[in-house]
């Protein structure tokens, strides 16, 4: 039962390639697979991840939520947010809205560099574009606390990625075959786990459904420490003992595009607690 | 002074709903630095008061096993809004703070 | 002896010590005294002797206090627990994780309309029972709730 599942997605990676079915057909075949498969969920509650699986984990999550014990850390990243630059200008000039509700607009794929752009990337540009020097995208004292905060001015965004034209298609077409590659020792893909064995635990943990993966970081372990998506790869591959991406990797990148545009629809919610 | 804490106060009918969320590191004192291998000295909040409306409330003593950046929740029964919520507390190195807000 | 330590004297092991000083006159609200923690308490080894300690030996069990906890902790470092006690007169609750290397928690004192409710985050070094103690007209009551805490697998 549980091949079964990965095989049918894996044909229809091999059919959407084939006969260009494309992003938007991937993305409503995995929404009726978790219907069928969690029919509990609604789909809106996708974005919390293995904890719209288990009572017991959402009430922790909804009681610390009620007054984070790492609010000070977003705080800190809301003083970054609003610090001018020393040209004068801040970080919300560089952004429509003044950064408010563009987050889930990311990662977009540039057709001038041919690459795909994601929401650190952007600000990465406009710390260049300004005259400052851009940050490291895996550090946590600077684009991590920074994101913490900026993201979240798009809390409750439906993500809205868009996938047009050629190059953009190839990067998520990329980033779908990693989803869906085995690797590592262990010689797992991430669908191994999050599609075929959605539900089930490993050790004492649940595994989390792929839909609605990308819409919820940085996260904040017990509380505190601070996760982004790409370290939360890094982490993975390293879990199935394979070896990880960089930071801002190609190959990391394509996968947060594909992720993302698979969660078009759902609300972004930034900064939350997990375990 | 220490970080500054976040209080939330609100009538719910009679009684007002208090929350507050401490900034404080909470060092158990049982752990060790993986690069020094020395164990890191305890650092925690021993005491907390809460007066509400010049009336203490609330009077707490804590071990190292509250959660790091405490949150402590209460009730106070008669409380009006407007009243003001003062909380203070001391850790075991003697650091302090107090915060106060008025209930909503 | 001054007045101020005879009324710290007659209130060793009470958390409520402050709240007395202040009653009567000693204190003003807002001044809290560091040298009266109950380290006899805290740094007890086991569940009864931090029991002895808070002046809760042979608390009797109670149903009227209600212990929100989860079954299983997303992660040791940081377990909700809302305790709401529905003994009259309540005065102090108390929380204890039995298996952590020092059992006792937290010791609430409360007064002026404060109600027997308490909500807090604690840490808990393994599966435990986490204990409540609650006081209410001189006498002590208890409460248990086990709390699972696992490794996980991936997540975290």
């Amino acid at each position: 039962m549980k091949k079964i599942a990965l095989a049918l997605l894996s044909a229809g990676l091999m059919m959407s390639a084939a006969a260009q079915a494309g992003p938007e057909e991937d993305r409503k075949q995995l929404i009726d697979f978790y219907k069928s498969k969690l029919p509990t969920v609604k789909f809106d509650d996708m974005i919390y991840g293995a904890l719209a699986l288990d009572k017991d984990s959402k009430s922790q999550y909804d009681s610390i939520m009620e007054f984070p014990p790492f609010e000070t850390v977003v705080d800190a990243g809301k003083q970054m947010w609003e610090k001018p630059f020393k040209n004068g200008k801040t970080f919300a000039s560089c952004f429509p809205n003044g950064g408010k509700n563009v987050a889930g607009n990311y990662p977009i794929f540039d057709d001038k560099s041919n690459k795909v752009v994601t929401f650190e990337m952007a600000i990465n540009q406009c710390l260049r574009d300004n005259g400052e020097e851009e940050f490291k995208l895996g550090t946590v004292n600077t684009m991590g606390i920074l994101t913490a905060y900026a993201r979240t001015l798009s809390d409750g965004m439906k993500m809205n990625v868009k996938v047009q034209g050629d190059g953009a298609l190839a990067a998520y077409e990329l980033g779908k075959r990693h989803y869906f590659q085995r690797r590592g020792q262990l010689n797992f893909a991430c669908a191994t786990c999050h599609v075929d064995n959605v539900g089930n635990r490993v050790r004492a943990e649940v595994i989390s459904p792929a839909l609605g993966q990308a819409t919820h970081w940085p996260v904040f372990r017990a509380g505190e420490n601070l996760v982004t998506l790409q370290t939360r790869f890094r982490q993975c591959n390293s879990q199935v003992r394979a070896v990880p991406f960089d930071f801002g990797s190609e190959e990391y990148n394509n996968l947060e595009y594909y992720m993302s545009y698979r969660d078009n629809g759902l609300p972004l919610k930034a900064s939350v607690f997990r375990k | 002074m220490a970080e500054p804490m976040k209080i939330r106060a609100q009538m719910q009918g009679d009684t007002a709903d208090i929350k507050v969320l401490m900034n404080h590191i909470m060092e158990t004192g049982l752990r060790k630095d993986a690069k020094t291998g020395q164990m890191i000295p305890a650092h925690f909040i021993q005491q907390v008061n809460v007066t509400v409306g010049g009336k203490v409330v609330l009077d707490a003593q804590w071990g190292y096993a509250v959660a790091k950046n405490p949150f402590l929740g209460f009730k106070v029964k008669g409380a009006k809004a407007g009243d003001k919520v003062v909380v203070n507390w001391v850790d075991n190195k003697g650091d302090k703070r107090t915060d106060e807000a008025a209930i909503s | 002896m001054n007045q101020l330590r005879r009324t710290f004297l007659k209130g060793t092991g009470a958390a409520g010590t402050v709240a007395l000083a202040i009653a009567a006159g000693l204190l003003k609200p807002g001044q809290v005294l560091a040298a009266e923690w109950n380290k006899n308490a805290f740094e007890a080894k086991t569940p009864a002797d931090a029991m002895k300690g808070i002046g809760a030996a042979g608390a009797a069990k109670s149903a009227d206090i209600m212990i929100k906890a989860p079954d299983i902790a997303e992660n040791g470092a940081v377990v909700p627990v809302e305790v709401t006690s529905k003994i009259p007169g309540t005065t102090e609750i108390a929380i204890l994780s039995e298996q952590n290397v020092n059992p006792l928690i937290a010791e609430f004192t409360l007064s002026n309309g404060a109600e027997g409710y308490v909500s807090t985050r604690i840490k808990m070094a393994k599966t435990s029972n986490v204990t409540v103690v609650v006081k209410a007209g001189g006498k002590t009551y208890m409460a248990s709730k086990e709390v699972k805490v696992t490794i996980g697998g991936c997540g975290g």
